[in-house]
């Protein structure tokens, strides 16, 4: 029996051993290098690349983007989960299936849909041009494929949590005759509170953060249509590493912040949850 | 027939998700789907038939492929152990499981890239033993890799955590060896799950762009994949290839998604006949 206690304590510390290395190596090493090589220049260096003009109108269009993003695929979420969840009607399945549809296809195809619909080629394109709005290689579609790429991301937080609710407390709220807003804003609401934040959380990094679509969309001009990490591509390819990973330091930052507010939120819905 | 709905408020909640349903996703997808009509189907063939192109699918769907069975095992590993073990740190460790989802891919390939390039931290390292992982296949492995951490690990965490302890217990008073328990008792029980977040990883990594193109060189033959190829199309303007080759893409994505929907149906079965 000893041998046996020993050789699963030799077990789980090798296990250990290897998801730390792994995890260590593959995870963290590669925020540890981005932060190194942003302060190798010193602090003016970096400082530098950051409040570089670029860097902030980047930044900017980048807000812009994510905000468009977060506030439109909230009140999508918030709809399209209390209708999934609380109603029952034909194709609900389908609809579900096409709302997931954007985080399966390549960002790349999420561009190109774009591009096709919107772009030289389309029929709404004279049309489009005639009334003077540019969406293709402008800032209308930066936005357009960040909503696109983040769209089902509130809505799949929610689901789950309104599906294990059930609705039996609405339906017993209607009885009584409470009409939808409030029944949404009593009942509804503090069930969902925090996957709504925690969804929200999510949308507001990956629109931030995303790349394949954007560029796509992009006209690359510098200081009109690049977002923050299109620029990082461009320092990076002219080989200009401290201002790239200077850049990439508020990213990288940013990410952490996002971690932390993960673990917090996770363990309060959880606490809520159990009690 | 008609049920009567007791809650208030369906019409507004699903007129309001078929709306943006409809703009964000069915019509712009919709639009690729009428612009690959616009080709024959002998020029469809031919335009995907290509060396280049054939040649890109390869490297896309052999990367993912080794990627996500990668990841399958270290994800059992690092679930197992975050499960299963009490260790200091264990929850920052747990908590930075999602990184990768919320580090922009951008960043993280511009990261992996400088670490394992030949002068790199890492790839100095392997660079002695001839072993070269940027700008070539092991790197967007090392890429995709880091992209597909969350999703076996967070399919199989919440498996193992609900897995009734009475078998193994069963099993050990039986007789059975550690080793034994975990092949015939747990592994079983995990596998299904295991299937499903390589497939989750799998379809994500046959798309991702972001953190391959920094580390893979994009080498044609080589090191290009799919959705570059993508990208390299619409610079050239050629969208009748960047369309067909996408929507090959597109095809691939949706029979993995819909193998992943069936096999977790199945699974979803056969939790709840337990019950």
């Amino acid at each position: 029996m000893k041998k046996e206690e020993r050789n699963a304590a030799i077990t789980k510390w090798v296990l250990i051993g290897i998801t730390i290395l792994f995890l260590g190596i593959m995870l963290l090493l590669p925020l540890i290098v981005v932060l190194v090589q942003a302060f190798r220049g010193g602090i003016a260096a970096y400082m530098s690349a950051v409040a570089d003009e670029y860097t902030i109108r980047a930044l900017l269009l980048t807000l812009e983007a994510t905000l468009c993003a977060v506030i439109l695929n909230t009140i999508f979420g918030l709809f399209a989960s209390f209708a999934v969840t609380k109603f029952d009607f034909k194709w609900k399945k389908i609809l579900t299936t096409l709302i997931d549809v954007p985080v399966t296809v390549s960002p790349i195809i999420a561009g190109l849909i774009f591009i096709l619909l919107f772009g030289r080629r389309s029929i709404l394109y004279e049309w489009l041009k005639a009334i003077h709005i540019k969406v293709v290689f402008a800032v209308p579609g930066i936005i357009l494929a960040t909503i696109f790429v983040t769209f089902p991301f509130i809505s799949r937080e929610l689901i789950p949590i309104m599906e294990a609710q059930g609705k039996d407390e609405e339906e017993a709220a209607a009885l009584m005759g409470a009409n939808g807003w409030t029944i949404f804003r009593r009942i509804t609401f503090p069930h969902i509170k925090w996957a709504l934040l925690y969804g929200i959380v999510l949308c507001t990094a990956r629109a931030m953060g995303e790349f394949g679509a954007v560029s796509v969309l992009s006209g690359h001009l510098r200081g009109r249509t690049n977002t923050l990490p299109l620029h990082i591509e461009i320092l990076f390819n002219e080989f200009q590493y401290i201002p790239a990973f200077a850049v990439s330091s508020i990213l990288v930052v940013l990410a952490i912040f996002i971690l932390v507010v993960r673990s917090v939120l996770e363990s309060r819905g959880k606490k809520e949850y159990e009690s | 027939m008609k049920q009567k709905r007791v809650i208030p408020g369906f019409g507004l909640s699903i007129g309001v998700t078929l709306t943006m349903v409809s703009f964000i996703v069915l019509i712009p997808l919709a639009c690729l789907l009428m612009n690959v009509t616009k080709l024959s189907i002998g020029e469809f063939i031919e335009i995907i038939t290509r060396k280049r192109v054939l040649a890109s699918f390869y490297v896309s769907l052999m990367t993912a492929f080794v990627a996500s069975l990668i990841n399958a095992v270290m994800g059992m590993i690092i679930a197992w152990v975050l499960v299963r073990y009490e260790f200091p740190g264990k929850k920052i460790i747990d908590g930075m499981i999602e990184l990768p989802f919320a580090l922009p891919t951008a960043v993280a390939g511009m990261a992996l890239t400088y670490l394992t390039a030949d002068e790199g931290w890492v790839g100095s390292l392997f660079a002695r033993f001839g072993i070269h992982i940027a700008y070539t296949r092991i790197g967007i492995i090392v890429a995709l890799v880091f992209v597909g951490i969350p999703f076996v690990v967070r399919a199989v965490q919440p498996v193992l955590e609900k897995l009734d302890p009475s078998y193994e217990e069963a099993a050990g008073v039986l007789g059975a060896k550690r080793s034994r328990i975990f092949w015939k008792v747990i592994f079983p029980e995990v596998l299904p799950t295991l299937f499903t977040g390589f497939g989750l990883a799998f379809g994500r990594c046959l798309g991702e762009y972001g953190s391959v193109v920094f580390i893979a060189g994009n080498k044609p033959y080589e090191t290009e994949i799919a959705p570059l190829v993508v990208m390299s199309k619409l610079q050239e303007f050629d969208y009748e290839s960047a369309t067909a080759i996408s929507l090959v893409m597109l095809v691939v994505a949706f029979v993995v998604l819909f193998i992943n929907n069936m096999v977790q149906a199945r699974n979803a079965k056969i939790l709840n006949g337990g019950n």
